[in-house]
């Protein structure tokens, strides 16, 4: 899957995170800031990448602010962004 | 049988309150992908319902799916990406005969498809208009999935250009026809909600009202008016121990080979004996009692 324009889902409100999708051409980039980054930033970052495995897509910019979102609501939140980059 | 006493809409594009739903203790949760999810919000919401019923675990509380009409943009996407995670029934907004039948349809190939059993997948009309309403019959036979109807009274009175009132005179019709029909088909018949979640007298009087008139459930719009609808549908340790009473006399006549007997002085007959047995199922599934 091929994305085309930037595109962005989810919020800053609690249990929510917020992510923003960019093409780009040097392959899968994340920036991640999460409230609780020390204790679960690589399980984040995990789930965003899995997600994006999933859906085929190889050059993305991911920017994430997280605010406690649980797994089912970062993959909800990615995807949805990812088919609005389309 | 399933307790049906409350079923609470939750807003389907809002994380914090589907991950906490499954502890408020309705007995049915409602994820909203129509009214509470604004218009370029549709798709985001859709996928956040469908990753939740994949990922929660809901157990012990019926899961619906409100879907946006099948007439509108959204409502095929709906239908297609949460049947296949299998919510327990999909609440049809303004349901009319034919929007059950296609529906239905298309549920049946999405269970070929992804093997589920045939018919598991539940349906809930809600029935907002005044077409809706006199057509409810119709509306019912058109799927054996059809396990209750829902009364939505603020569009119901929109479309017929007259005024809500916290009394709810005007429902009266309504709430009469929802209640005799459904229970002519043996489903529920669940009741509008109460819109003023500050006024917990107004919302146990209106429960009350629609009780007596034969809906046996009543959809919430908050967590807190949950207990106080339950109080209302649950019954009470007086019905309790009443229904307990006729049915140990009831095994006494038999014994004593008595056809028909009195208790108190009253004759106890088939209904009465029905209803006993109804209130002591119903005391049981809202753990009211045990044995």
């Amino acid at each position: 899957m091929k994305i085309v324009n930037p595109a962005k889902a989810g919020s800053l409100e609690s249990n929510d995170i917020f992510i923003m999708v960019f093409p780009n051409e040097k392959g899968i980039e994340i920036e991640l800031e999460s409230i609780v980054i020390k204790q679960f930033g690589k399980k984040i970052r995990k789930v965003i990448e899995d997600t994006l495995k999933e859906l085929e897509v190889e050059n993305v910019k991911v920017i994430a602010k997280d605010r406690g979102a649980l797994d089912y609501t970062i993959k909800a939140r990615v995807e949805t962004a990812i088919r609005r980059a389309m | 049988m399933k307790l049906r006493r409350t079923m609470l809409f939750m807003p389907g594009n809002n994380p914090g309150m589907i991950q906490n739903a499954p502890i408020l203790g309705a007995d049915s949760i409602i994820l909203d992908l129509e009214d509470a999810v604004s218009l370029d919000e549709k798709d985001a919401a859709r996928l956040l319902v469908k990753n939740a019923l994949e990922t929660l675990d809901f157990t012990g509380c019926e899961v619906v799916v409100r879907i946006n009409s099948i007439k509108s943009d959204f409502g095929y996407d709906d239908l297609n990406v949460i049947a296949r995670v299998k919510p327990d029934a999909i609440l049809v907004p303004k349901a009319t005969e034919e929007d059950i039948e296609e529906i239905d349809e298309i549920l049946s190939t999405i269970e070929r498809e992804e093997k589920f059993k045939l018919g598991s997948i539940k349906l809930i009309p809600l029935v907002e208009t005044a077409l809706g309403l006199e057509n409810i019959r119709e509306t019912i036979l058109a799927s054996k999935r059809n396990i209750a109807v829902l009364l939505g009274a603020e569009d119901l009175t929109a479309d017929m250009g007259i005024k809500r009132t916290r009394e709810g005179n005007e429902i009266f019709y309504a709430r009469s026809k929802v209640a005799s029909v459904c229970r002519a088909f043996k489903i529920d018949a669940i009741d509008t909600p109460f819109a003023d979640v500050n006024d917990i007298e107004g919302l146990i009087e209106d429960t009350k009202r629609a009780k007596a008139i034969g809906m046996t459930g009543k959809a919430a719009i908050n967590p807190r008016q949950i207990d106080y609808i339950h109080d209302v549908f649950s019954p009470t340790m007086e019905e309790i121990m009443y229904a307990k009473r006729v049915l140990h006399a009831k095994e006494e006549a038999l014994r004593e080979g008595k056809g028909v007997f009195s208790l108190d002085g009253k004759m106890v007959d088939a209904p009465v004996i029905q209803r006993a047995e109804n209130i002591i199922m119903k005391a049981k599934l809202a753990g009211i009692i045990r044995e």
